[in-house]
Formats: structure tokens, sequence, C-alpha cells
């Protein structure tokens, strides 16, 4: 499904944190959101999210708006910066979070929940794992699980804010090319924040670079480096 | 004897952590001194009276109404402060609202006010004539001189115990956690039973016991509402004073004995429950 971004504005308290953006990704679509710090990135990725609402402007998925549906609603998954797993909870539960709070009527069945589990763990590539805690499990891992948990459901579009920021080079290669292929695999849309331009190129089909709350150019890697659209541009993906 | 030669084996280790031994001693030194010493005289001096005259004193039916009163009593404060300990504590760290810092400040009012001060305020407020017992009492609901009184006696004390255990942790929980749960599909309730109570459940279980032992032992706060009527409203720290105006300091010792191991007892048991709760989500 495609998403629209149109004339988004947001102001923390005195700063705009974007003036007008407008965005439109269609499905099935890798794109990166990247740029230096406080250029917005990941305020338009909470707002198409529902975690932030927007001042003005709107937010369509497909045909439909919705700029005022809450988080819960818009059939999304999230991976934070920081995994944010459910400590308390095993690697298991964690990934069946999304199932287990269903209401009874829309709940699968208890062997269709672990099967679920079992699925996501073998396409996260961490088999055997179900069990553990969050506690003994690397930063990798743990992206992993966040990764796994945000599939669960089925969600039309995956957002991933910073997936890779928290980790090391090796893991964060590792990591990437797993997240490709995986996106590949199942074909939903997915918008990841990163402030680093290698990444965004290696990995998105599409790349917005955002500077100050705008949108300074959005094409394919290859056009970008070709017809950078300004010097901000030209200067940041040097 | 210091510490360091009663823990030879643990002085052998290089640790990138130097000095247990000393603090360790100076610990076990200092606790004896201020804790276990004058304890333990309360131990010595109901020993003096033997088996039999310790049951007399320490297990007369008396006495042990006192007990259920004052373990129940306390209980039953605690678990009122586990509600609206939580709830406070969530509003001073969740909320920012003008008079929020004057609101925290409230909260530790019960830590610094003379305890007596605070049960004549109580007794006042909810005697028959007074301001909340004067409505409370013609619907059948009399507060003041009765287990009642002991209890709101208690939840007073015992407030700023829960507030300020759950505060910190609450404060610490992480916000993307949270989010996680509602971009799962979680509603705000399921968020808060499987998410944040969890989280803060080890804090909470803290604040119960802090105040479940604090509401055991009050006194000052407690005599003025409570009527002290033996059998019915008579606490077990009170009887303790009784014995003692009586001159029968073994009498009082074997109370006081009784009452300290039935708090350790309790307090034993919460800590292992929380250990193990840690260990299950480690």
């Amino acid at each position: 499904m495609s998403i629209r971004v149109e004339e988004v504005s947001k102001r923390f308290s005195t700063y705009p944190a974007l003036a007008g953006v407008s965005l439109e990704i269609v499905d099935g679509e890798f794109v990166a959101l990247l740029g230096p710090s406080g250029s917005g990135k990941t305020t338009l990725l909470r707002i198409i999210a529902g975690l932030d609402f927007p001042d003005s402007g709107v937010i369509r998925f497909g045909d439909r708006d919705v700029t005022d549906d809450p988080a819960a609603k818009r059939g999304i998954g999230f991976v934070f910066q920081h995994y944010a797993l459910f400590g308390h909870m095993s690697v298991a539960r964690n990934i069946a979070f999304g199932l287990d709070i269903l209401p009874r009527r829309a709940r699968p069945a208890r062997a269709e929940i672990e099967a679920r589990v079992d699925e996501l763990l073998k396409l996260v590539q961490l088999e055997g794992y179900g069990e553990r805690y969050p506690a003994q499990l690397s930063g990798g891992q743990r992206q992993r699980v966040a990764l796994a948990r945000a599939l669960a459901r089925n969600p039309r579009f995956l957002l991933l804010d910073e997936p890779f920021g928290a980790l090391d080079t090796k893991v964060r290669r590792e990591l990437r090319d797993a997240l490709r292929i995986i996106h590949d695999e199942i074909g939903l849309t997915s918008i990841f924040v990163t402030h680093d331009h290698e990444e965004a190129f290696a990995l998105a089909d599409r790349v917005a670079i955002l500077n100050a709350g705008r949108i300074e150019q959005f094409a394919a890697p290859a056009e970008i480096l070709e017809r950078p659209a300004s010097p901000f541009v030209t200067s940041f993906v040097a | 004897m210091t510490a360091a030669a009663l823990l030879p084996r643990l002085r052998r280790k290089r640790s990138a952590m130097p000095g247990l031994g000393l603090t360790l001693g100076i610990s076990l030194l200092w606790l004896s001194l201020i804790v276990l010493l004058p304890l333990s005289t309360v131990f010595v001096k109901s020993a003096g009276i033997g088996w039999d005259g310790f049951w007399q004193a320490a297990g007369s039916e008396r006495a042990m109404a006192a007990y259920r009163l004052s373990f129940g009593a306390a209980f039953v404060a605690a678990l009122i402060n586990l509600v609206f300990g939580l709830l406070v504590a969530w509003v001073l760290v969740r909320y920012h609202f003008p008079g929020r810092r004057l609101l925290g400040a409230v909260v530790d009012l019960p830590f610094a006010l003379p305890t007596a001060v605070a049960g004549i305020a109580l007794t006042t407020i909810y005697s028959q004539n007074g301001l909340v017992g004067s409505v409370l009492a013609p619907l059948g609901l009399p507060i003041a001189y009765r287990p009642a009184g002991i209890v709101i006696a208690l939840v007073f004390v015992g407030l700023p115990f829960v507030v300020r255990t759950v505060e910190p942790v609450l404060e610490q929980l992480s916000k993307e956690v949270e989010e996680a749960a509602i971009t799962l599909g979680a509603t705000r309730r399921q968020t808060f039973l499987r998410i944040i109570l969890p989280a803060i459940a080890p804090a909470l279980a803290t604040g119960f016991s802090l105040a479940f032992a604090r509401g055991a032992g009050e006194y000052g706060s407690v005599i003025f509402i409570a009527g002290n009527m033996p059998y019915r409203t008579e606490i077990a720290p009170l009887l303790i004073i009784t014995q003692l105006e009586e001159y029968d300091y073994p009498g009082a010792a074997a109370i006081a004995v009784v009452m300290l191991m039935i708090s350790f007892t309790m307090l034993l048991v919460l800590n292992a429950l929380q250990v193990w709760q840690r260990r299950r989500s480690a």
C-alpha cells in the first residue's frame, strides 16, 4: 500500500521540526529518510506511525486519511533504535505480544501463535532463542527480535527509527543485509530513518534527504549522486 | 576481630572493587551497634522469665488480639497505600502541572510531622463531631475509635514509602517500551497491565514492605485515634507500653520479641519473593 504525506508541518515549542513536507511512497518501496540530527526525519517517521501528530497536513495510507488514527490502529510495525523489548518477557512472548493482546474473537489459537513465533524466529535467524530473555541477547540479536515482533501481525508498513544506530559496524552490515532480504521476501512497504548516507544508499530504493524540516531531494541513490538538487545535498553526501 | 580476618577467602582474590573487608567490617560493626545490640537486649530481657512466663505474657488472649490488629491493620493500610501511592507517583512523574513540586513536598509531610500531631489531627477530623466523621458516622461508618481509624492513621504514615520507592522507577521506564506496545496494537489498559505494572512490580513490593513494616510498629499516631480498648482497638506497641507502665519489663520484652519475629519473617518472605521475581525476569 502507498503512503502519502501532504504538506505536513509540526512545531516543537518554538522551532519548526517539519515545515510543509510532502512525500509519496509507492507500494512495496524501501525508502530511507536521511538527514543530520534535528532535520526532522524522526519526527516525520513518528507522524507516519501515529506516535506524533502534525499541526497541519494529511497522512494517507492508500486513499484513506489516517491523520487522526492512533498508532495502535494503523497496522504498522515499528522498530526502535534501542530495541524497546519487554524485559520481563521471553523472546517468544515478546514476538507474540501483538497477537496475545488481540481480543478473544480475533486472536489466533495458542498453537497458531506459537507456529507464527517459530516462523518469525526462523525469518530473523534466531531459531531456538524463544525461551531466552532479552537481557541474555546481544544488541544485534535484540534488534532481530524487535524486527520479528514488529512483523508478527502482518503490518502493511514497516517503520524503522535508526534501527542500526546502536550496533557496531559488523553487526550493522549483517543486519542491514538481513533487513533487505526480509523486505524483498515479504514485499511490504518500508521506511527507515538514518543519518548515515552510505547506509541509506546501500539499502534503499529511494532516499529522501531532509534538512531543517524540509525535503531537499527525494530520488534514487544513483540520481542523487549524479544530480544533487541543492548545495546541501552535495555536501551532505560527499 | 576484623571482617577481613573472618573472610580470608574473599581477601585472596583480586577485585576491581577493593575495600570489601574494610567497608563490610564497618557495616557489620555499625549495624551491631545501632540495630542488633539494642534488639538483642529485648531477647535477653524476655528470656529472664522462662518459657512459661514468656508465653503467659506474649501468648495471652489480649496480646494475640493486639498482634492481629497491629499486623492486620498494617497490611490493609499498606494495600491501600499500594494503590493510591502508585496513583500519586504516577501523577507526579507523568504530568507537568502548576503546583507539582508543592504536591511532591506534601507527600513527604508524614515523614517529618511528629506522629502524635498526625494522630490528634486525624482524630479531630474523624471523630463523630469532626469534619469527616460527622458525615460518615450517620451513614453507619464510624471511623475514630475503631480499627478503621487505625487503618487511616497507618495509611497516613505509610504513604510516602510507596510514593518515594515507585517514583524513581516510574521515571526511568523508557517511553520507547510503551510506544512499542502501542504500535503493536495494545490499548492503554493492556500497556499498563502487561508492560508498566510488571516493570514497577519490584518497586511496588518494596514500598509495600516498608509501609507495612512501618505500620506494624507505629505507635504515636495510632493511640489517639484507636480508642485503645483491650481486645478490640489495642495495638501491640501500646500493649508493650502498658506493660512497661506496670513495671512488667520481661512481659513487655516478650511481646516485643514476638512482634520482631513476625515482622522479620514477613520482611524476609517479601524479600525472597522479590529476588525470585527478579531472577525470573533477568
